[in-house]
């Protein structure tokens, strides 16, 4: 990258800026690419320059994510992104700063870290990729994995039961949660600029294929030929109305979502006080009947953590001026010693 | 400074050098507060101190027992101290739970002041005490005096309107106002902090102070004593502008004051764990310097934050105690392989795992030089004394942003909560260090080194700069990540040295006492006072003993070889199984070593240092 590219600034940005110099190393047919892909797309296109980003990841195949990305990359360590990310994001908030985690760094090794920057609402971007196993350490099952996966820890079947990544989210108080599949780039890129513009956490759950540990397994939803049928994009005012020709629709009958001719569909609201109506949508495929719920499934305003914290720096600086050393050393309760 | 006029002119005034008072009481008596006031009214007439708190792990025991009892030691002199002294000469003891916990540690035929009032049945059976501690001859041998403390506060405040709950909770003050008569103190800064302290609460302020007045002046009123003390002020300090601080309190400010040197923010990630929280507390009140607190969710969140915030420009800190530091060594280990500088605080208390959280110990001196999974070293410096939390902290921050690294700054929770008068420093002595961020993007690398080994600090927001840091192991040329073989080898080794380098830029320790000899006590941490003294002592005696405190844990000061050369036998004592002595025979083969381990969650006393090295003048 030459000096005057980056004088040229944001608007001549193109997908190609964002690739690093380094070879990807995800297997090949990882749904990791398609996400990188769609991401290195869309920052290009915020009119963001590129040394404004910071990409933070935890451990876990997704989380080579940062040294793929031609921006500034932390890849730190097991679960903690979330921590880490919250620093870098407190110390300059003009940074725009995105996440990337995997079912197991983000919901089990850190998932405290993860409900705790929801709770707080850190402007940071979060890209969870759920592949529903652990890849990097060659195939065990992940708390999202479903009851009865045989993995190589669990040869007799799973028996946790598994996380909803959306519904965890919302339980934690996110103000922004959506999810996506890597086999569809055009609906990855339209949620990443919604979270993008999204102040506070924008949590984003990712269907991901993990071919070699556990293939297929959101293809029965999110495969090519069957997401149209299988799946209902949760779209801000619009009827919630799914199927290849457009015809179904939901609609909230107390606290059930029942189907409906497209006509009858509700239009979905994802700013509501209450979060209810979010976590029904989520849960919408526990009956094999429904369709999965995609997309936003809440965007609400909310005070953001880091502006929060540095307002009140400004305000104590405004009132008591900058602190000056002496100041603090030589208080009131000296003595002098002749 | 004046005192009221209805002094007891008439009763003998005595003049003593040195006097060590320990109160003792439940833990909702205000002990430390009393204690903390009669240290501050010491210090504005200008003795020397040294205090030592001591209180329960919990915070509320049931009232009256021996697990509720909280105490504050204080030594006043009018000569240099050094510790806050190995035996009180005075217990001021506020129920008999308080008297049975402390009367081991009183002087041979010492005073003993008990508040009466809380002397029934119910109170004996509290603390377990068979028969009355006064009439069973537990008190033989000792100079006992008996006031009803509740009775007199009762009397005394019973114009106040206070309930007589809030009556009672004055005794404190009555208390100290006793002590302050027979220590000839003045009652006026106590007065004029009661004044400030309870501001939105006139009724509050008027009663205590009159229950402050009414313990003064009952020492003139009722017969209890037959002599009055004064304890002169201290001629020897040097010359100056001083002010009483604790350990934590010093800690913090010099912590600020190392990023202000460095002209830097502070960004402190920590997590509530006794006894580092003090620093998040002060911390979080000095907004205006810059400085910005985060209570994260736990010890690992804490320090990653504060990772991620040195990477993006601030200084990044964070404050814990023994069992935090475990859970934090991961991440340590990440901020050594991506070379942040980051300062990471131990404020030691009694292990292994929750262990005496309120005890203090030095047992955390393994986990910080070697305790984190691969190769990783890190430099670990310690303060001695409380003041000197103040220039440790500074040293701890000015290793980090230099060498680009980690740093571990080691207290204890005596020195943490002990305080002492602190000579304020001359501004200009602070020497300024000032960060400067890289920019120029010709021939940029992340990995480039200067002459310290430092890598260069580009901070994300930098225009073409853009690069990733991250746990792997890192190319030496490049950055990238590299499995390489010899190239981790070359890291590692690298690492090491960058470290090592630290010793260029520290001094040697000075020695103390005899330059050479038979015995040179090599101390660390917060044992410095009880080996000063120590030294003292021996060198009255005519002993041939010199003392080294090492601040620089890690590295060590290179002089030091040539120090231990001077003397037959290196001493090291030290508050834990002899964890530095371990660590000198290692680095320092060719000298003799002898370990005095403490593992009590007390300091040592003056004395018991005075013995061992008797004991090994006589081998
Ligand atoms: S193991 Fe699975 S998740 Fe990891 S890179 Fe390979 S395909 Fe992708």
């Amino acid at each position: 990258m030459t000096q005057d590219a980056h004088d040229a600034g944001s608007a001549t940005l193109t997908k190609k800026d964002f690739k690093s110099d380094q070879d990807v190393r995800w297997c090949p047919g990882c749904g990791d690419y398609s996400i990188l892909n769609s991401v290195q797309g869309v920052l290009a296109d915020l009119g963001i320059p590129k040394h404004q980003f910071c990409v933070v990841s935890g451990i876990g195949c997704s989380s080579r994510f940062p040294y793929y990305m031609n921006t500034y990359g932390f890849h730190s360590i097991h679960g903690r992104a979330p921590a880490i990310a919250t620093g870098v994001k407190t110390a300059n908030p003009e940074l725009s700063v995105w996440m990337v985690t995997g079912d197991g760094d983000g919901l089990s090794i850190g998932g405290n870290h993860t409900i705790h920057m929801l709770r707080r609402n850190v402007g940071v971007k979060v890209l969870l990729f759920n592949n529903q196993i652990y890849g990097l350490t060659k195939g065990q099952y992940s708390p999202t994995s479903p009851v009865g996966l045989k993995t190589k820890s669990t040869p007799y079947g799973s028996i946790d039961r598994p996380f909803n990544p959306v519904q965890l989210a919302l339980g934690a108080g996110a103000t922004f949660v959506a999810r996506t599949m890597d086999t569809h780039p055009k609906h990855m890129e339209k949620i990443f600029h919604e979270a993008a513009k999204h102040e506070g956490t924008a949590f984003i759950e990712i269907f991901q294929n993990c071919v070699i540990f556990n293939d297929g397994a959101f293809e029965g939803v999110a495969g090519r030929k069957v997401r149209d049928d299988r799946t209902v994009d949760l779209v801000p005012g619009e009827p919630m109305i799914y199927g290849s020709d457009h015809d179904k629709g939901l609609r909230f009958e107390g606290f059930d979502v029942v189907p409906c001719s497209a006509d009858e569909a509700e239009a979905w609201d994802p700013t509501r006080n209450s979060t209810a109506p979010a976590q029904l949508l989520a849960e919408l495929d526990a009956d094999p009947t429904r369709p999965t719920a995609v997309g936003i499934f809440r965007r609400v305003d909310a005070p953001v953590f880091e502006e929060r914290l540095n307002a009140q720096v400004d305000k104590v600086l405004e009132t008591k001026g900058p602190g000056k050393l002496r100041d603090l050393l030589y208080t009131r309760d000296t003595w002098q010693v002749d | 400074m004046t005192t009221p006029t209805n002094t007891g002119a008439e009763l003998p005034l005595q003049q003593q050098e040195s006097v060590v008072i320990r109160f003792a009481g439940d833990s909702g008596d205000g002990m430390q507060i009393t204690g903390n006031q009669f240290t501050s009214t010491s210090a504005a007439v200008g003795n020397d101190l040294a205090t030592l708190p001591d209180f329960p792990a919990e915070i509320r025991a049931p009232v009256g027992t021996r697990p509720g009892v909280s105490g504050f030691q204080v030594r006043f002199s009018s000569s240099d101290i050094h510790t806050p002294g190995d035996a009180p000469d005075v217990l001021v003891a506020m129920n008999p739970a308080a008297l049975v916990v402390n009367l081991k540690d009183l002087k041979p035929g010492g005073m003993v002041i008990l508040n009466t009032g809380n002397w029934k049945e119910l109170d004996l059976k509290k603390a377990r005490c068979a028969t009355d501690p006064r009439q069973d001859g537990t008190l033989d041998g000792y100079r006992t005096i008996e006031i009803d403390i509740n009775e007199r506060v009762k009397q005394a405040l019973t114009e106040s309107g206070l309930s007589p709950k809030d009556v009672q909770r004055c005794k404190n003050f009555y208390t100290l106002g006793l002590m302050y008569w027979l220590y000839s103190r003045p009652l006026e800064p106590t007065l004029n902090w009661l004044a400030k302290k309870f501001a939105k609460k006139p009724d509050l302020v008027a009663a205590n102070q009159t229950a402050l007045k009414a313990g003064f002046n009952a020492g003139d009123i009722h017969e209890h004593f037959q002599t009055r003390y004064d304890v002169p002020p201290c001629t020897t300090l040097e010359p100056g502008t001083y002010r009483n601080i604790m350990g934590n309190q010093a800690l913090s400010i010099g912590l600020v004051a190392g990023a202000q040197l460095a002209g830097l923010d502070i960004f402190l990630g920590s997590y509530p764990i006794t006894p580092a929280s003090d620093i998040l507390h002060e911390l979080a009140g000095f907004k205006n310097f810059g400085v910005r607190t985060f209570q994260a969710e736990d010890e690992i969140a804490a320090i990653c934050s504060a990772i991620g915030a040195s990477f993006a420009g601030h200084l990044g800190l964070t404050t814990t105690s023994g069992p935090g530091m475990a859970l934090k060594t991961e991440a340590m280990g990440l901020a050594i392989a991506t070379e942040l500088p980051l300062v990471i605080v131990d404020i030691q208390r009694a292990g292994p795992s929750t262990g005496m959280p309120t005890k203090t110990e030095q047992s955390d001196l393994y986990q910080a030089v070697l305790g984190r999974n691969g190769d990783a070293p890190m430099p670990v410096v310690s303060c001695s004394t409380p003041s000197d939390c103040f220039e440790t902290a500074i040293e701890a921050v000015r290793i980090a942003v230099q060498y680009m690294t980690p740093v571990i700054l080691l207290s204890d929770g005596y020195i943490a909560n002990g305080s002492e008068p602190w000579r304020l420093p001359e501004m200009e002595s602070l020497k300024a260090f000032p960060v400067t961020f890289h920019t120029a993007t010709e021939g940029f690398s992340p990995v480039a080194r200067d002459e310290k080994l430092a890598r260069p600090w580009a901070i994300p927001g930098t225009p073409g700069l853009e690069h990733r840091i991250g746990g792997l192991e890192k190319d030496g040329d490049t950055g990238n990540i590299s499995y390489d073989a010899h190239n981790h080898e070359r890291m590692s080794h690298l690492r090491a040295q960058k470290v090592m380098n630290v010793q260029e830029t520290i001094p040697d320790p000075e020695v103390f006492g005899a330059e050479s000899g038979d015995v040179l006590v090599c101390g660390w941490g917060s044992t410095a006072g009880s080996i000063r003294s120590a030294v003292e002592i021996c060198a009255g005696r005519g002993l041939s003993v010199g003392a080294v405190h090492l601040r620089h844990i890690w590295p060590m000061a290179k002089g030091l070889d040539g120090i231990f050369s001077r003397f037959r036998t290196v001493l090291v004592p030290e508050l834990n199984m002899g964890q530095m002595c371990r660590l000198l025979r290692s680095e320092f083969p060719k000298h003799d070593f002898a370990s005095y381990p403490k593992v009590q969650g007390l300091p040592f006393a003056t004395h018991e240092l005075v013995e061992r090295i008797e004991d090994l003048l006589k081998r």
